[in-house]
């Protein structure tokens, strides 16, 4: 609880879902893999946002096929 | 095959390379003139190797024929006054608490979506979800995910920025994944 507080601060949420979104257009630098990677282990919300946002993709994939 | 089943096998997928035409160009005689453009170059081409699926060939030769009614109307500005309110992405602050950016209503749990991609009726909720955006949205969206093209290529297209680009693919997956959540995931239980 302690860590995904002091986490927050560096990386909260609401960025957390950009950089997921941005993942799809851009590499990101080495900070934000590693922050991104250590907030989604500590946030169930938003591991959750991270594997919807990977269905959607899929499911875009079948939509144009 | 005889030249009439071809052009009847064809027939059958005009109403997906139609939808997906509209959302490109919002503009129903354009969207039918490029859906008819495919559909007469597919008639007349022989490239099709059976390799991929015919709707894969479709939307390939679609995909061309919609950048090149793009570039033409690239002349007239159209939509492009109306990016800049559409590149705001204030009005989707409300999703995360002001005070620490946490979540303000949190995603709530899908189950096993994987279950959905098989259901027709979740792509019809995907197509209903897809006109809900606002039109250039949805028009960048598509660009992005069923025309693959490039960030580089929209932002030249379009002439918007990198920064532009991602607030409003941003937007559309964040409007999609509460229209999703709303009418499919949380729906059903």
């Amino acid at each position: 609880m302690l860590l995904k507080r002091a986490l927050g601060h560096i990386l909260s949420c609401k960025d957390v879902s950009h950089l997921v979104s941005q993942m799809n257009e851009r590499g990101l630098g080495p900070v934000e893999r590693w922050t991104l990677r250590l907030h989604l282990a500590v946030c169930d919300a938003c591991m959750r946002f991270e594997q919807q946002m990977r269905f959607m993709r899929e499911a875009m994939r079948k939509y144009r096929e | 095959m005889p030249a009439a089943d071809i052009a009847a096998q064809l027939e059958t997928h005009r109403g997906y390379l139609l939808r997906v035409a509209r959302l490109q160009l919002r503009d129903e005689a354009l969207a039918e003139d490029v859906v008819q453009e495919t559909l007469l170059a597919a008639l007349s081409g022989s490239s099709f190797s059976g390799k991929s699926s015919l709707k894969t060939w479709l939307t390939g030769i679609l995909k061309h024929k919609i950048v090149d009614a793009i570039r033409r109307k690239q002349r007239e500005p159209l939509l492009a006054g109306t990016f800049d309110n559409e590149c705001d992405i204030e009005d989707l602050d409300g999703l995360f608490k002001t005070s620490n950016g946490a979540w303000d209503t949190p995603p709530a749990d899908w189950g096993d979506p994987e279950q959905a991609l098989n259901r027709s009726q979740f792509f019809d909720m995907l197509d209903f979800c897809l006109e809900k955006l606002p039109p250039n949205t949805a028009r960048v969206f598509m660009m992005r995910e069923v025309l693959e093209l490039d960030s580089d290529e929209i932002c030249k297209e379009l002439a918007i920025t990198a920064n532009n680009l991602w607030v409003i693919l941003y937007r559309a997956r964040m409007s999609l994944r509460e229209c999703l959540e709303q009418n499919w995931f949380n729906a059903k239980s």
